[in-house]
């Protein structure tokens, strides 16, 4: 249907209600990519005939990624007169019994991780509860409050995620979704957006962390119509998936964003560019564009304000580099994506030569929330200059790995220990790498840093897209730097010397170091490759390049001396 | 390959508009179609897109879902993201390789039963390392449980 003002949203919004807290059993089975990889689609189908053959009453729905990878597969049950109950570790033998117990009006207490009374409202505000009314706090049951895993997380980004099917508008509409869009189109100026996005502090959710608003404003500032926004869902880091979960689970949170940028800045078309391989990110962000249509929130006059705008979903062709803003520009146009000088950049001259914002997923699925809660209540959360919060991708060898959502200025020891629960089997932490193939190593000894952009940047790493990749002592730092120097050089477009040539360099100089070959001269010779390719590359993908190498030369200088002068790898993993 | 259909390729540029500007989606159609992009298409794409085969080429060779050559019946990838490399996902690697009898830069057998690409984050971090096999992905994966993968898809 088509939505024109508040009373056609309140419809659609009762709808979906209805189906996220229905009267019967509602059986939701996390369906993103990481969760089908361990078998969830398998899983689900199995629910669904066993539902069937027990002649159970109830709804079995795909959602998106609860966070919780290291418990994957999970199914989350609401049941009349009960808290919502998640399951971990459901493999397909244990199907039976569950919907067995679920067909008695019991609960598998075993098998259940945590149980939760309610739900927050992020963006109306307050709670909604389960099981019709006040559902009773089932004993032995850990409340969604007490477990640790959650404890210290906040999710804005991700309020969504896991908790409705990513696949019906109306579920993300009773959520409070898209009634940022109706208040903005219809009760702000374009000027007011910005200003308030300005205000509330967010600042751009990979590589430096640019202020939005500020990148909002030389944008609508630049004279010339035919504006574009563009959502970059192309951060290839190797070693994240949240962008591509984020899409999976809650694409029009993202799709919303993009809609309120839009009107900031006065553009009448936009991109989503997702990076190659994104699959079902892309099949779910069509259908949201598809709906979002159907419902009038794209298309001509949107919700009756006057306002146009239409937006097409493009896939790369799968090339690092096309995350950087210049190069995703050329890709979009068909073109290889080669990064070119700036300025002047994409605000002034972007797409088709036209003024151009390019946000994150990240970014733009905070704008919604930004908009109905407030400048003022984003910017009490987080730390002095990083507002608001940051989605992480905890992995590595840490005990409890998964999606995590965290205020900015949380310390790493608390992401890595309160929430992923300290380093398995015994072993030492050593390390953590953020930023990927831009970034760096922190030490353990650092590890009562807070998590934001200066305090990052100055120890030598980033906050960039959100890698966080713990290591222990069985790491060998001179084969991790030689890993992302392989990786930049394979991913190096071949546009500028310093980047091309010195980024293969470096590489070489690595490898003679980690097969015992280094001689003592290396270090000095690579400081040297890092110092000039930093000055003299043209984008951020060979600026950045070095980061690595440097930030371990500042920590674990002993780890490369004993390759060098001893010929030995202290962690055993480098082999001459 | 020689010949070609060329109204599937016909319909693969009209679903695209015959616009230069998708290169990048008829490409992969394309080669969701042919399997890889031979020469004799890329040529035939060109003249129909008034666009030139060197602007293709560089296309084509740029981004990393793009392959020239023919690939085989199954397509063994490994994920050489981040997690995945500290996860020791380079000694699965190797394994493939020497399981496959491949040489340090081939990618595909001799018999064209199996291809083995080293492919960038999957986005499946947390069950790294990870593989996979046409449609299948397999999580945790150690060198110990390379040949019993390689062996559903009729490796002897």
């Amino acid at each position: 249907m088509k939505v024109t003002g508040r009373k056609d949203l309140e419809k659609l919004k009762d709808k979906g209600t209805a189906s996220l807290f229905p009267d019967r059993v509602r059986i939701m089975v996390g369906m993103a990519t990481c969760c089908i990889v361990k078998g969830a689609d398998k899983v689900m189908s199995a629910i669904a005939e066993e539902v069937k053959r027990q002649g159970v009453r109830a709804s079995v729905v795909p959602v998106g990624c609860t966070g919780l990878c290291y418990k994957e597969p999970t199914v989350e049950v609401v049941q009349p007169g009960k808290p919502k109950i998640t399951y971990g570790d459901i493999t397909l033998d244990r199907v039976p019994q569950l919907i067995e117990a679920i067909a008695k009006g019991m609960v598998k207490k075993e098998w259940a991780l945590y149980q939760t009374e309610r739900e927050e409202q992020l963006v109306q505000g307050g709670y909604h509860a389960y099981g019709r009314g006040t559902p009773k706090e089932l004993k032995g049951i850990p409340k969604h409050s007490d477990v640790p895993f959650f404890r210290k997380q906040r999710k804005i980004i991700l309020r969504n995620s896991g908790c409705i099917n990513p696949e019906k508008i109306e579920e993300y509409i009773a959520r409070g979704g898209y009634s940022s869009l109706l208040k903005t189109v219809t009760q702000m100026k374009p000027k007011e957006v910005i200003d308030e996005v300005t205000k509330a502090g967010l600042r751009g959710r990979s590589g430096g962390g640019f202020p939005a608003g500020i990148k909002w404003l030389s944008c609508s500032k630049a004279e010339g119509d035919g504006k574009y926004v563009i959502c970059n869902v192309s951060e290839g880091d190797p070693g994240i998936g949240m962008h591509k979960s984020l899409l999976e689970s809650d694409p029009h949170s993202i799709l919303e964003g993009l809609i309120i940028a839009a009107y900031a800045i006065g553009a009448k078309e936009g991109y989503i560019y997702i990076s190659s391989g994104y699959k079902l990110g892309v099949q779910r962000m069509e259908k949201a564009v598809k709906d979002a249509r159907a419902c009038g929130f794209l298309g001509r006059n949107i919700l009756h304000s006057g306002f146009d705008f239409s937006v097409k979903v493009k896939e790369g062709g799968g090339a690092y580099v096309c995350g950087e803003e210049t190069a995703l520009i050329k890709s979009i146009e068909g073109d290889w994506g080669e990064p070119r000088q700036r300025p002047p950049f994409p605000a002034v001259s972007g797409l088709w030569g036209k003024p151009t914002v390019i946000n994150n997923v990240e970014t733009l699925a905070n704008v919604p929330v930004i908009m109905t809660k407030g400048a003022k209540w984003f910017s009490s959360i987080g730390s002095q200059k990083s507002k608001g919060t940051k989605v992480f991708s905890l992995i590595g060898e840490v005990n409890r790995v998964g999606l995590v959502e965290v205020p900015l200025g949380i310390t790493l020891k608390e992401i890595i220990y309160d929430i992923g629960g300290g380093i398995p089997r015994g072993k030492a932490f050593k390390a953590v790498q953020m930023g990927g193939p831009s970034g760096g190593c922190i030490p353990k000894r650092l590890s009562n840093l807070p998590v934001d952009y200066e305090t990052l940047a100055q120890a030598g790493s980033a906050m960039s897209s959100g890698g966080l990749i713990v290591m222990d002592e069985k790491t060998c730092m001179v084969d991790v730097v030689k890993y992302f120097l392989t990786f930049l050089e394979g991913e190096s477009c071949g546009k500028c010397t310093p980047c091309r040539v010195g980024v293969r360099r470096m590489r070489e100089v690595l490898t003679d170091i980690s097969r015992g070959k280094g001689k003592k001269e290396d270090l000095e010779l690579l400081e040297k490759m890092a110092r000039l390719i930093k000055e003299g590359a043209i984008c951020n993908l060979g600026k950045t390049a070095p980061n690595p190498f440097l930030s371990m030369l500042k920590y674990f200088k002993d780890e490369y001396l004993a390759h060098i002068q001893k010929k030995k790898c202290p962690a055993g993993v480098c082999t001459s | 390959m020689e010949s070609f259909d060329r109204s599937m390729i016909g319909g693969v540029l009209k679903k695209h508009g015959n616009d230069g500007a998708s290169l990048i989606a008829i490409l992969r159609d394309v080669q969701g179609e042919c399997g890889y992009l031979p020469k004799e298409v890329l040529q035939y794409v060109s003249q129909k897109l008034d666009v030139p085969l060197s602007k293709i080429f560089c296309v084509a060779t740029f981004f990393s879902s793009f392959s020239l050559e023919p690939r085989g019946k199954n397509v063994v990838s490994v994920c050489s993201g981040t997690a995945c490399h500290v996860k020791h996902g380079g000694g699965v690697a190797d394994k493939l390789t020497r399981q496959l009898k491949l040489s340090a830069d081939g990618k595909t057998t001799a018999d064209r039963a199996f291809t083995l690409e080293k492919v960038r984050c999957m986005g499946c971090c947390s069950v790294a390392p990870a593989v996979r096999v046409n449609q299948d992905t397999y999580d945790h994966v150690t060198q110990d449980a390379v040949n019993e993968i390689l062996k559903k898809y009729g490796k002897s």
